[in-house]
Order: structure tokens, then sequence, then C-alpha cells
């Protein structure tokens, strides 16, 4: 079985030999927290740096903390996605790219279950009920969607079910764009997805905390006052970015809970059944199991999770959603994500999400929104005109002053980070199709097979405990 | 019979139920749940526009389905191949119809951003003759380039690795567009001239895109029937090993693919820019599911299909506003991309995966 399992310390530490040094590296390839914690630091570092450079001393610590905390925040909601996809199309092999729209289902079932019946002249009614509620049903009404899409698509081949998939996701998208319900009334309840214009999403519980009825407007907490006071002690000044801190470090222990649930789950004879489709269909229904109920269960709980992650993610992070943020190209950088970290390992997912949302596209932007002090680093103070076209770009590039290009990718960065994440993916399925951690994708056998083959030797009594299926099996 | 394929049943009687409302509709009769008023002028031009659009998304799809069939892969980024044959198309387009004009440079001609150049059809055909060439050229080349880089290394690769690999290609693609033109839409087209054939009215864009995809249509059949060459494909379709042992050179094969597929690509996206007069660097990528329910409609592998499947996702995109409302009729094409890979996923035209 891969490292993802064995992640005991005390294995790590009777192996460990020689320099502390030695013993650290050890350590972090055989412990997967230790593997995410340092992995973490290491992008805040380079964070810290980036904020160090471009944001002047007096605004440093408000700035990083700012910027640090944004981070956290992608990061986790991205890990929670890829998670889900992980269940998918990781352990089970199931190619899903309607992520958005299971996304889409869960987001704007909480907010109509918990928008206000009244909501005033610009808001959308909804039934009023706790969050809670909202949270509970907008899972259930994702896997619920998943579940009916599940029953007939699964019958279909791989390359096919991503087309139905995208194109559910595309309908739900476009239903919830038009005007025909934005607001409806149905048995004498009104409510509605708001069309194009939106919906309201509510308040987040922690704003509660700090605010009394999470309205900034009415006063502080107790509670606020006293953490908006700890922080200042550390020079951070602003208090809505301390609210968001606290979201965010709910978001990361709702990652450590969807990996904890995954791990389980992925352990259980359930998931061992699913790998087992993964690998080979026909041989897990030979041995009289029902693929197909399999899946369709599987397809509905990944379902389920990817609303839910998108509703943690959208309640700390907007006051409202449309249906742009819902299109097909989310779904692609869930599965970039994804891929980077390795499908079929929890914690190559959440490496991946964090490399992904992090590296490449969190930072791009970050440089974009400092563009002009970037520019004014790399030309050394001078005064640089940002070209107008690629053409007066390149044409400066041409005599050797790389300046004027420069200023016109900065102003351009968020295409070129595309760019850059398309050449990725496309490297990666050329030369490492497993991702930074698919290596380690888990057998579907309950014990590990080459461990078996690499103690035969020391061991034999090892390898007959573990019963007469061990021939048949190395043929593999 | 009826009791085996209940979904069939079920498509049955919506279409059913739909005619006779569109009846109903035509006849001014309304009655509960059914019926309403719509005048035959009306339905006759939402046929044309239809029949205009899909022969353009036909054109698309028949490159899509010829690479869906002989490299066993669904190409994601076959939407971008189509923006990016109408960007190198229009570039040359406005570069021959604007070099020498007074006050406009060639930046601005190549990155069709010179205003004032409304092209039309009547006024500069040179031109937009021009432009559907080098469209036509310059994806080719780019298929050809991508191919040999992206995709020639992975080809003992599953489909679904080439899928993922497709999507980067996709996403590379549209940024390089987006990077290079800029991320707004632009006007491209002056107004065009009008056309009365009988009962309906035709731009002549639209009927430039209606001649010239007929044209391209029935040389690729005529080609696909007449040459070795569609023989060679249909072979590889339909069995990759046995074609190569047969001696059929695969490579070139794919490379023929590539090269008919990729052109005809081209040139749909620059007709379609022509029709609808703007363009912006994702105009394909948004097209590319509307590509894909042709594809399937028609059967996947068959050129007629993608042809035939074209044209009624083109008229079903735009006949749907009689029944729902405005913003839901894209939806009912691809909700109609899901019934038919449900009940039939060999497509409208039976199976057939050769060309």
């Amino acid at each position: 079985m891969s490292a993802d399992v064995d992640t005991g310390s005390e294995s790590s530490q009777s192996r460990a030999s020689g320099s502390p040094l030695d013993t650290f590296w050890d350590l972090l390839g055989r412990n997967d927290a230790v593997m995410i914690v340092v992995y973490a630091l290491a992008i805040y570092a380079l964070f810290t740096v980036v904020v160090w450079a471009v944001f002047p001393p007096e605004s440093f610590t408000n700035a990083l903390f700012a910027t640090l905390v944004q981070l956290t925040f992608f990061m986790a909601a991205y890990a929670l996605l890829t998670l889900a996809l992980n269940l998918h199309w990781g352990y089970t092999g199931l190619f899903n790219i309607g992520v958005a729209g299971f996304m889409a289902i869960g987001v704007y079932s909480m907010a109509i279950l918990t928008n206000s019946p009244d909501p005033g002249p610009t808001g959308v009614p909804g039934f009023g009920l706790p969050l809670w509620v909202g949270i509970i049903g907008g899972t259930l009404a994702a896997a619920l969607i998943g579940l009916v899409a599940a029953l007939p698509a699964l019958r279909l081949d791989a390359d096919y079910l991503a087309i139905v998939t995208v194109a559910l996701s595309e309908i739900i998208r476009l239903t919830l764009n038009s005007t025909t319900f934005q607001e409806l009334t149905v048995a004498g309840v009104t409510f509605g997805t708001g069309g194009a214009r939106g919906i309201g999403l509510p308040n987040s519980p922690v704003r509660a905390l700090f605010y009394p009825g999470g309205d900034p407007g009415a006063g502080t907490t107790a509670f606020g006052e006293a953490t908006f006071a700890f922080f200042e002690g550390f020079g951070i000044t602003r208090p809505p970015v301390v609210v968001d801190f606290v979201y965010a470090v709910l978001l990361v222990a709702s990652v450590v809970l969807f990996y904890a649930f995954l791990r389980r789950t992925g352990n259980s004879p359930f998931g061992r059944v699913l790998k087992a489709i993964r690998e080979d269909e026909l041989v897990a229904r030979s041995l009289g199991k029902d693929t197909n109920r399999f899946k369709m269960k599987v397809f509905a709980v990944g379902c389920g999770l990817m609303g839910l992650a998108a509703i943690i993610w959208s309640i700390g992070f907007f006051g409202f959603v449309n249906p742009v943020f819902f299109r097909p190209v989310i779904t692609f950088y869930v599965f970039v994500a994804l891929i980077i970290g390795g499908a079929g390992s929890n914690t190559g997912s959440v490496l991946g999400a964090m490399t992904f949302s992090g590296l490449l596209l969190y930072l791009p932007q970050l440089l974009e929104q400092s563009s002009s002090q970037v520019l004014n680093l790399l030309s050394g103070g001078q005064q640089v005109q940002t070209p107008s076209t690629v053409v007066g770009a390149f044409g400066s590039l041409g005599s050797l002053d790389p300046l004027p290009f420069l200023a016109y990718s900065l102003a351009n960065i968020g295409s070129l980070r595309f760019i850059l994440i398309g050449v990725l993916l496309v490297l990666l399925m050329q030369y490492r199709p497993d991702g930074l951690l698919g290596h380690r994708k888990e057998d579907a056998a309950s014990v590990d097979l080459l461990e078996r083959v690499r103690a035969g030797g020391e061991s034999g009594g090892r390898a007959t405990a573990d019963g007469g299926d061990a021939g048949g099996e190395r043929d593999e | 019979v009826v009791v085996e394929r209940p979904g069939t049943l079920v498509v049955a009687l919506v279409g059913l139920y739909l005619l006779v409302d569109l009846l109903l509709k035509l006849a001014g009769i309304k009655v509960p749940y059914i019926g309403g008023s719509f005048s035959i002028g009306r339905l006759a031009s939402l046929l044309v526009d239809g029949l205009v659009i899909g022969l353009a998304i036909g054109l698309a799809g028949i490159g899509l389905s010829m690479t869906y069939s002989i490299l066993s892969f669904a190409n994601f980024a076959h939407g971008d191949y189509v923006t990016s044959g109408a960007f190198v198309g229009w570039a040359a387009a406005y570069l021959v119809a604007g070099l020498g004009m007074e006050g406009v440079n060639a930046t601005s001609l190549v990155l069709i951003n010179a205003s004032g150049l409304d092209l039309t059809v009547l006024e500069a055909p040179l031109a937009i003759l021009l432009g559907l060439v080098v469209a036509g050229v310059g994806t080719i080349a780019l298929s050809l380039v991508l191919d040999r880089v992206v995709y020639r290394p992975m080809r003992d690769q599953d489909g679904i690795a080439l899928l993922i690999a497709s999507i980067g290609v996709a996403l590379t693609l549209r940024y390089i567009i987006a990077f290079v033109f800029g991320t707004g839409t632009r006007g491209v087209t002056g107004v065009p001239g009008r056309l009365q054939l009988g009962p309906v009215t035709l731009t002549y864009h639209e009927l430039t895109l209606l001649v010239a995809s007929a044209g391209l249509m029935l040389g690729v059949h005529v080609l696909l029937q007449r040459t070795k060459l569609g023989k060679a494909m249909r072979a590889m379709a339909d069995n990759k090993s046995l074609a190569r042992v047969t001696g059929i050179p695969t490579e070139r094969i794919v490379r023929n693919t590539w090269i008919i597929g990729g052109g005809l690509t081209g040139v749909a996206g620059y007709l379609l820019v022509l029709e609808r007069g703007t363009m912006g660097f994702s105009f394909g990528w948004v097209l590319l599911l509307l590509i894909f329910a042709a594809v399937i409609l028609g059967g996947i592998g068959s050129i007629y299909g993608a042809m035939g499947g074209g044209v009624i996702i083109g008229i079903v995109d735009n006949l749907a506003i009689i029944w729902l409302p405005s913003g839901l009729t894209r939806a009912a094409a691809f909700f109609i991309l899901i019934v038919v890979l449900l009940l039939k996923p060999d497509g409208l035209f039976g199976g057939v995966s050769t060309a």
C-alpha cells in the first residue's frame, strides 16, 4: 500500500539514520501531514518575499496578512474541490467534467433555502430557513442531481461521460441564468435564482461572532473587540481581514475533515471496489460486484461533496454569486489541480490544489494588482511606457529593450497564466501523467502487494499468512 | 417494440406534442397548455438562420468527427481551432483590403483593429476570398504543428490522456489569441446587402457561407469517395492495427486527417464571423459543445452525420425559441445532445463509424 496510508511516525523514526537533515527528509517523504505543512510554508515564504518586494514597509504587515489569508482561502477552497473530484476520477476513474454544475446546484440551493422571503427591492426571495438547513439541503441537492445524472450517464464510455457531464453543467448554468426562473411562485411561495443578476448569499456565521447579527454597522461584539485588539498587537489593523482569517481557519479544518473522510472511504471495502472499477470494471463485475450501483453511489457522494465544497467556499468568500462563476472553465481548474497533484492520491490532491491555486492562479493575480511596483523593481526605477499592442511589445524586444515587453506581459498576465497552465497540462500528460504523487495511487487490494514481494525473503511466514491468492495476484 | 424502448416512446410523444403545438401556433389557435400564435414568415426566417449556422457548425464538425474516429479522442481544443482560423483569416483579409489605404497602418490591420474598414463581400470580394484561403491554410499549419508537438508523442496513450492534453492545448491557444489580439469583442464586417429569395431574405454574407460550406462539403465527399485516401481513412477508423498490417501508412493518413479537418475548421470559423459580424477570443470555445452535439447527433466518424447533425443542431438552436423562453434555447440543444447519447449513442444516422 502507498505511503498515503502508512504514515506512522514510528517507522520513520526507526528508518531515519545519520544527521538531523536526513531525518527531516525522511519524515517529509513518509508523513503526509508534514509534507503538506512544509509545502504550505514554502508557498507562504514565497508570497512573503513577493509582498516584501512590492509593498512599502509601512503597509507591509497588513498587506502580508491580507495576502496570506487570501492565499489560504484559495488553497483550501481548491483543496476541497480537488479532493471531491479525486473520489470520482482518482479513485473510481469516472471522468466527470461537470464539476461547475454540481457546485452551482449546491450554492444556489443553499442560497434559495436560506434567503429571506422578504428580501427588499433588490434581493431574491427564498424560504428563509436557517443556515445549517441550507448547507445540508444544498449538499443533498447536489448529490441528488448527481444521482439523477448518474442513472443513465454511467452506462457510457469515459469520453461520452465527459461530454454529457459538461453539457449538463452548461444546462444547469444556462437555466440559472435564464429570466424564466429569476423569480417564480409555486404553491404560494415565491423564490428564484435571480437570473443573470445573481443571488445573494447568507451572512457567514463567523461574521456574527464579531459583529452583532453579522452587520459591521451595528458595532462589535465583546469577542470581536478582544480579537481585533489582539491582532492589533501584531500591527494588523484591518478588522475585515481578521474576520476572513477566522473563516480561512474554518476552511482549512474542512479540508482536514474532507481528507479524513476520503481516506476512510478509500480504505473501506467500498473504496476497494471503487479502485477495482478504475483498474478493470469487467473484473470487478465478474467478482460479483454490482459496479453500476457502486458507480452511482460514488457519483452522488462526490457530487454532494462538490456542492458542499462550493457552499463552504462561497459563504466565506462572496456576498453573492451569479452564473458566470460556474462556467466550465472552473471545472478545468479543478482538473488541472488534480492532475498536477496526481489523481488517486489524496495528499497529491491537496498539494496539487495548493500549487495550482497558489502559484498559478493567485500569484499572477497578485503581481497584476501591484504591476506598477513590480515594473518599478524590474526597471530599477526608470519610467516604462506600456505598449498598447503586442506588436509594439515585440518590436521593443527586437530592439533589445525587454522592459516594454515585460510591461505588456504584466498588463496581460491574466492571459499569460492560462497559456502557462495549458502548456503545463500538455507537458504533464506527456512526461508525467501521474502528477506529483500519482505514483502513490492506491491498489485495489487491502494488503500491500509490493511489500509481500519485498519482505518475502526475510519472513516467509508473512507470505503464507496472506492466503492462497498470492500467486494469482503476482501474475499481474 | 414500444415496451422495449420506453425512451424512444417518450421522445416520440414529446416530438408529437411540439409538432401539434407548432401547427396550432401557426394557425393562431390558443387552448390551455397548447397553441398560441406564430407567423409562418418568422418560422421560415428561423429555419434559414438555423440552416446557415448549422452548415458552418457541420463544416467545423467534420474535422472534429474525423479526428475523433481516426485518432480516437475527443478534441476539446477544436473550438479554439475555429477561433484561430477566424483570427488568422480576418487578419489576412484586413491586410489585403487595407494596405495602401491612407491613414491605416499595417499593425492595426494585422491586429484587426482598424476602424472604418468594414468589409463586405460585395465591396471587397478579393480580400474576403483571400482571407478564406488563409484561414484554411493557417489552421492546417496550426493543426499539423500541434499534432507534431502535442499529440504525436502521445499516440500510444489512451483517449482520456489525449483529451486532457487537448484541454491544455485549448487553454494555450485561446489565451495566446487573447494575449495578441486582446480580450474584447470586435466588430469585423460591414453591413451586407440583402437578397430576396421568395419568402425569405438572405444577406450576401449568409449566401457566401451557404455556397462556400456546401461546396466544401461536396469537395470532401468527392475526395473521400473517389480517392484511396478516403478508403484508407475508413479502414483506419474501423481498425487501426489491421490498417497498419495491411500496409496503410497510418502516420500519413493521420496527417491528411488534420489537413482536411483543420482546413475545414478554420474556414468554418472564418465564415461564422463573416455571418455574425463580430468575434472575440473565446467564441469558438463557446461553440465547441454545439459542434460536439452535431457530431454526436450524426454519429461520430461519419462526415455526412456531422453535416446533417450540424444542420439539425443549428435549426434546433434557432427553432427552440418557438417553445422555450430565449434564455433556454441553447440549453435545449445540449439537452438533445444528452438524449441522443443516451438513446442512440451511435447517432441518428445509424452507427456508421465510417466516412
